[in-house]
């Protein structure tokens, strides 16, 4: 009897990518009838278990079943064959072609030879109006708003007869009264018994239409969740990747970083924003603190420090440095008034793969310096010896290629690039991803120590206990506003989820 | 053995070998290739006219490597030869004139007042390209395409659409003329490569060059100013296009719009692909694009000296390039060589078996 309900399984479900395990085991059942939301951060899998079900990867391990029978779907036309259907993020139509024959494309009616038009109007029309939608569906797909055109994606992946629906991100081009009509078309569909799998970033939209939960991270299932269990703060926690209770529990905070500002400011920010990335935003950074900037992903952690680099312009806003007002633009500019950055993104914007541990080492002193002064081969080979030392860089010679490094020693000889430009404001975007724990660690007392030296820092990650851990004041960001400050005793594990998460 | 594996290592190991392999093959079936002679205090030899011949290739190699490491391509080296060729021309060309019986050598402004000209011609299509590309964000291949294609629409406007002939003797010593017995040709070439190479290897420019081939983005992080230093390597890049029209034009006593370094760009991103540089960016050796535009210019001398039909040349040309090619690649070679040891096996086995 309980079969009946249930659409779909994937059971034990794994996926190996060359060096990343990306599916570890993964279990997830969709029953008829609800809309099943699929949480995680970046990397945590979604997307991957998603292209698993739609045949796009093929897995290594584990058995999915629609209906009870075994299936394994080789492509995405396979798997809509058999009855899963997907809708993406963005909305791949053809806009030139009329909304009927986007909805048809592919297996017209025919009729004498050629494509029967008034048929496939009168049933692109009715597809919609179960929908909702009522619109000419002669005219060309681009005459309409986004909301309408994924309308008729959905409308065209629900008319091939569906029993599952997918919708990977299916709002993050919509505005709110275009999210709230396509979440009455999922109510609706899902009255009408479809399973629906509803893959999105906002937490509001989960608890506004979802019946359950299942939540990954790093690869691995954390677990499935009825929605009225699930509080917002446990969501989050399980994302983060920590237990709520036993954080709660105790977590005294280990941070020895003795900080008592003296008031000394280094940076300050007034108003400083930038129009579709983050919101104006003030900000204080003082000399020899820890500053963390906490929020999910995507919450403008990132966009905030890119504008005190001049990695991204800023719109509006000012930006001070010991009093003065400057300009930065460029990142050299930003080099040049010592404030050092290590991006988030250590693979693309961090390392030169190809060139040697020395030379990366050397190179943003090198561009502070400008071309002209070029860092004498004796002098280079000298820093790259200290550093390696002072850092613990594991490699047998600076002349080795940065790419055949492991992860954390990457990512020291990018600290140890911009420690060498000897900058009074350092940022760290991530800098402890994909690092083994040792290193991790290593990195954290580096970075304590440093700002007890009297330098400042700014420490961006998404492991809270790290930032609890690391961090004398915290800014807290949710949806590109920044919406707290935190400090001294408010530094705890639930405050600090509580506000990310917005209250419950 | 293991010294071996360890030249193999280096980037000029492929590339010499190459050129080894080629004057090899002349060595056995072109007779008096290895020959030079002294005429009137001059060196004169298949060899030397292989080095010659190939100034302008050099040139270009030299200026092509750097565009190449970061990641771009200029196709239009051939235009802006074609383009320089014909403003130096018209500027020191002129009139044949014979005053009291005797020619005279006029030219309509002073030759070194012509040649800064062009060099500044030069310079300036380079910088087009380079911020059609940097500032603009074009790519590459397109963006050069466009002064590939308009460039000899230039040319011949200057020219007028005629071959201009250029009477002024004393310019003839560029392409033509022979300083301590070798070529004078032979010296601009070292001279720009000299001055390449201080500002590459004494600078921090090959760095950046390299780092901005390599990663663009993360160099911007760093600080690198990418934008910039492409500017800089299209500027050279025309730059050294700008001097290899004046040693052809001077070569051949003319500027010829249409003809002049036509195809040579495809002739000189070979040299730096020969060379064993990476078309995507990155590391980089001029020395080796010249090795590689010498292993052209070799092929080229060869095909004529051995007498290959006209009608075959070019299948010749791309028939050996195609070997070469494919002895550089890493693949190829592995793919080769565990073909070998298959066979070497399958023989061992057999003995065995007969054993």
């Amino acid at each position: 009897m309980k079969n009946d309900n249930i659409v779909l399984t994937m059971r034990g479900i794994c996926k190996y990518f060359p060096g990343v395990n990306a599916l570890e085991n993964i279990d997830f059942t969709l029953r008829k009838g609800e809309i099943h939301a699929l949480m995680g951060e970046n990397g945590a899998g979604k997307s991957t278990l998603i292209k698993v079900l739609t045949g796009v990867e093929k897995l290594n391990r584990g058995e999915i079943a629609l209906c009870g029978k075994k299936i394994l779907p080789k492509s995405t036309k396979d798997a809509q064959d058999i009855g899963i259907s997907t809708v993406y993020q963005e909305v791949n139509l053809c806009s030139n072609l009329s909304v009927a024959e986007n909805m048809f494309i592919g297996r017209e009616p025919m009729k004498a030879g050629g494509i029967w038009w008034t048929e496939m109007n009168r049933r692109a029309a009715a597809a919609l109006k179960r929908l909702n939608v009522d619109i000419d569906v002669t005219k060309t797909l681009d005459t309409y708003s986004v909301a309408i055109q994924q309308m008729v994606a959905i409308a065209r992946a629900v008319d091939v007869d569906a029993k599952v629906l997918i919708l990977d991100e299916p709002t993050s081009s919509l505005d709110e009264n275009e999210a709230n009509k396509l979440f009455e078309t999922m109510v609706q569909l899902r009255n009408e018994g479809m399973g629906i799998i509803f893959v999105t970033h906002f937490l509001d939209q989960v608890y506004a239409v979802c019946d359950r939960i299942t939540v990954l991270r790093n690869g691995e299932l954390v677990g499935e969740y009825e929605i009225k269990d699930l509080p917002k703060v446990q969501l989050v926690a399980k994302m983060i990747g920590k237990d709520f209770d036993e954080l709660n529990a105790s977590f005294k905070n280990m941070s020895s970083v003795a900080h008592e500002n003296d008031g000394e400011v280094l940076l300050e920010a007034k108003k400083l924003g930038k129009k579709g990335t983050i919101e104006p935003y003030d900000v204080v950074v003082y000399k020899g603190e820890v500053l963390g900037l906490a929020g999910l992903l995507g919450s403008g952690r990132t966009e905030m420090a890119k504008l005190l680099f001049g990695a991204d312009h800023p719109d509006t806003g000012e930006l001070h440095m010991e009093g003065n007002k400057r300009n930065i633009t460029t990142p050299l500019d930003a080099i040049k008034h010592g404030i050092a950055y290590c991006p988030e993104n250590r693979k693309s914007d961090g390392i030169i793969p190809d060139l040697s541990i020395r030379e990366n080492i050397i190179l943003a002193l090198q561009s502070k310096r400008g071309w002209m002064k070029y860092i004498k081969r004796s002098e280079q080979e000298k820093i790259a010896d200290v550093y390696i030392k002072l850092l613990s860089i594991k490699t047998p010679s600076p002349e080795k290629m940065v790419k055949e490094l492991s992860g954390g020693n990457q990512q020291k000889v990018i600290l140890a690039r911009w420690l060498l430009t000897q900058p009074k404001l350092l940022i760290l975007d991530e800098p402890t991803r994909g690092i083994d724990i040792g290193t991790k660690t290593e990195i954290q007392k580096l970075v304590v120590d440093f700002a007890k030296e009297g330098m400042s820092v700014i420490f961006i990650s998404s492991e809270l206990d790290e930032m609890i851990r690391t961090c004398s004041r915290m800014v807290v960001l949710r949806d590109r506003v920044k919406i707290a400050e935190l400090r001294d005793q408010e530094l705890e594990t639930n405050v600090v989820m509580n506000t990310i998460a917005g209250g419950n | 053995m293991g010294s071996i594996k360890n030249l193999k290592k280096y980037q000029m190991f492929w590339p010499i070998t190459a050129l080894l392999l080629v004057l090899l093959f002349n060595f056995f079936f072109t007779p008096g290739f290895f020959k030079l002679e002294i005429k009137d205090g001059h060196l004169f030899g298949s060899l030397i006219d292989i080095i010659n011949r190939g100034s302008p290739l050099m040139l270009l190699s030299i200026g092509l490597t750097l565009v190449i490491a970061t990641g771009g391509t200029d196709i239009s080296v051939g235009s802006t030869i074609a383009i320089s060729a014909a403003v130096v021309a018209s500027l020191v060309g002129g009139e044949m004139v014979f005053v009291d019986g005797m020619q005279e050598y006029v030219t309509l402004v002073p030759m070194p007042l012509a040649i800064i000209a062009t060099l500044i011609i030069a310079i300036l299509l380079g910088m087009w390209n380079g911020t059609l590309i940097a500032k603009l964000g074009i790519q590459p291949i397109i963006a050069t395409m466009i002064l590939m294609v308009a460039g000899r629409g230039i040319a011949q406007l200057i020219t007028k659409g005629q071959i201009i002939t250029i009477y002024y003797k004393p310019y003839f010593y560029f392409g033509g003329g022979y300083l301590l017995g070798l070529p004078f040709a032979i010296f601009i070439v070292g001279l720009v490569l000299l001055i390449i190479m201080l500002l590459v290897n004494k600078t921090a420019l090959g760095l950046f060059v390299q780092s901005a081939g390599c990663n663009s983005s993360a160099s911007k992080y760093a600080g690198i100013k990418v934008d910039r230093i492409k500017l800089i390597v299209y500027t050279l890049s025309g730059l050294c296009a700008g001097i290899a029209g004046i040693l052809i034009s001077s070569n051949i006593k003319s500027a010829d719009a249409n003809n002049a370094g036509l195809f040579i760009e495809l002739d000189a991103i070979l040299a730096v692909a020969l060379g064993g540089n990476n078309m995507s960016g990155g590391k980089f050796s001029i020395p080796a694009s010249i090795v590689g535009a010498l292993v052209i210019q070799s092929i080229t001398t060869t095909i004529y000296s051995i007498g290959v039909p006209p009608e075959i040349t070019l299948v010749v040309k791309a028939t050996v390039v195609i070997v070469i090619c494919l002895l550089q690649s890493s693949e190829f070679r592995s793919m080769l060589s565990s073909l070998l040891q298959k066979k070497r096996g399958d023989q061992v086995e057999n003995q065995t078996l007969s054993n």
